[in-house]
């Protein structure tokens, strides 16, 4: 394992941030800590990398015990959201700090930053300074500074949150080749559960200072754990007292023992198309294709039958009735 | 618009009574028979001495200001501890209190016949009537300067650019002198500059603890005072011109550094 939390507490003040983490990263993996803001998601990367101290609990990084030790004698590479770049040093001479502050002979500096730089798209920058710089630039540019050191474990703080849609998406694939390019066990914070999905081999879920799940992204998306962990990760309906993800009803003419539905509003979406209906004095939505819709030849009015198919039902947090199955 | 010209004619008069009508006749006293007088005012020994012994003092002084300013900036700014306010406000007491009542306050504490100045005398240290109470006492007056000029600009830095030089492997003082000294250098200098003129231009704290010996310590503003109640009026106001060019050169720097800092 290249990252070892256990039974990790922190409090800020009187406010309990992080409870009782345990969590295991794999070495070379890349991970997500997916949760809504104010999870904690953000203190226990930064308890990873020595910038909080836990209240209690150890932190072992590459089966060394790294609860006490300062930051800096940590190896781990550390990139923030709002990329803290040296204002003062060129592009050139961030890449170089922590290969400067190590001594390390000007002609292997010399070579390593080239390198990086060229791994970042950034050589044509290297004599310019931050101020000079977009943000996207400035985000491969503290990524290659915090790859320099050749960290053990790589840490991302909310990386691309302070960029453009556009930038962002792109970011994302790129983050996704370097790992597979550097394969430097990689864990980065977002809020953004797409973005996760997207990048991560797994996906570690944070709510209230908690690890609600733990899995790859086809597991915590099929399988969630909890009604929060399904909310989170996609879009829900609720069908019978239970969650279910709107592309998971099938709607049929058929009563076949299905929930009898009006259908309410019909809404073409380019490929998929989204039904509004009432069940039981509720409102469902369902997500189907143009073809089922076709065939069906949905109007306002119309009643249909539904049926979740097999994947994720999670009962709702009330506690109603039928379980999930599959769960 | 005619009460906007009044507004500005009010202003500038006000300016002109108190500030250049008052510099400017030293000026023009002091040259009024040609530069000789001048450099004869300047080249006698006792001003010579005051002028050293001024720059000697206030080299201390900005230096122990210096130091001072940076750390304390760093404790109020980057740390939370009890007393923290009560702290922040000591600082500005300088500011409030009566260079004369400091200089009083240094005798009572380091006078030669009290405990702490006794024990000190013992030791071979003389700190009233001499050059260590003079820099004492200017390091009191010029206390909040240089610490209420970095103290902004640090908390504008924020923590963030040094927090990644610790995780890139940087120690605490390679941080401070790669990263923080760096991002507060111009508020640092300007800090340092308006501490230099103020304590080359200090006087009541001085005049009470240095003892006023002519030749020994007697700086350059104690220099003018002398010279004046002595009826040598061609040397109190070559040293005062002196002062004031030197006040003046002081300030066209700092407002100079001064812009840099807004981003």
């Amino acid at each position: 394992m290249a990252i070892e939390v256990r039974e990790v507490n922190k409090s800020f003040g009187g406010t309990q941030v992080l409870t009782d983490i345990n969590l295991d990263i794999g070495s070379g993996s890349l991970s997500a800590l997916l949760g809504p803001s104010g999870g904690g998601k953000s203190t226990l990367l930064r308890v990873i990398a020595g910038l909080e101290q836990p209240d209690s609990g150890t932190v072992v990084i590459s089966g060394r015990d790294a609860t006490r030790l300062r930051p800096q004698q940590r190896n781990v590479g550390f990139v923030f959201q709002h990329y803290a770049a040296f204002k003062h040093l060129t592009v050139y001479r961030n890449v170089a700090f922590g290969l400067e502050v190590r001594r390390r002979p000007k002609a292997e500096i010399r070579r390593r930053v080239g390198e990086l730089l060229e791994l970042v798209h950034l050589e044509q920058f290297a004599g310019r300074y931050p101020a000079q710089l977009s943000g996207g630039q400035r985000q491969r540019m503290a990524l290659a500074r915090a790859l320099a050191v050749e960290p053990e474990v790589l840490l991302l703080d909310e990386p691309f949150g302070a960029l453009d849609a556009q930038v962002r998406k792109e970011l994302r694939a790129w983050l996704r080749r370097l790992h597979d390019e550097v394969h430097v066990t990689t864990v980065f914070v977002t809020h953004d559960q797409e973005e996760a999905m997207d990048v991560a081999d797994e996906i570690v879920v944070l709510a209230g200072g908690r690890v609600e799940q733990i899995g790859s992204p086809a597991d915590v998306y099929d399988h969630p754990a909890n009604s929060f962990v399904m909310s989170f990760l996609g879009p829900v309906t609720r069908l019978d007292g239970e969650l279910v993800r709107p592309h998971d009803i099938e709607l049929s003419a058929e009563p076949a023992g299905g929930t009898p539905a009006r259908v309410v509003r019909v809404v073409r979406l380019g490929f998929e198309v989204r039904v509004e209906m009432r069940a039981a004095g509720e409102d469902v939505w369902a997500q189907v294709t143009r073809e089922v819709a076709d065939r069906l030849d949905l109007k306002p009015g119309d009643t249909v039958h539904l049926r979740p198919s097999a994947a994720g039902r999670v009962p709702e947090p009330s506690g109603l009735t039928r379980q999930a199955p599959g769960l | 618009m005619a009460s906007r010209y009044a507004l500005r004619a009010v202003a500038l008069l006000y300016l002109a009574l108190l500030l250049v009508l008052p510099v400017g006749l030293i000026g023009y006293r002091t040259f009024q028979h040609g530069l000789a007088p001048f450099i004869d005012a300047v080249n006698s020994p006792d001003a010579r001495h005051a002028f050293w012994l001024t720059l000697e003092v206030a080299f201390w002084a900005v230096l122990a200001n210096t130091v001072f300013g940076i750390g304390g900036a760093v404790l109020l700014v980057r740390h939370h501890f009890p007393g923290k306010r009560l702290l922040s406000t000591l600082i500005d007491l300088p500011l409030a209190v009566s260079p004369v009542v400091v200089g009083l306050a240094l005798i009572l504490v380091y006078g030669a016949n009290e405990p702490v100045g006794g024990w000190l005398q013992r030791l071979g240290l003389q700190v009233i009537f001499s050059v260590p109470g003079m820099v004492l006492a200017t390091i009191f007056v010029c206390l909040p300067l240089v610490i209420r000029a970095v103290e902004p600009v640090l908390l504008q830095l924020g923590e963030e650019q040094e927090q990644a030089a610790h995780t890139l492997g940087a120690s605490r003082w390679q941080t401070f002198l790669r990263i923080t000294l760096p991002g507060i250098r111009w508020a640092l200098a300007y800090g340092v500059v308006l501490c230099l003129a103020r304590a080359l231009g200090e006087y009541g704290a001085v005049a009470v603890v240095s003892g006023r010996v002519v030749g020994e310590t007697q700086t350059l503003t104690l220099f003018v005072e002398d010279s004046f109640n002595n009826f040598n009026q061609p040397a109190a106001f070559a040293a005062a011109t002196v002062l004031a060019a030197i006040a003046i050169l002081t300030l066209l720097v700092a407002k100079l550094l001064r812009p840099k800092d807004s981003p």
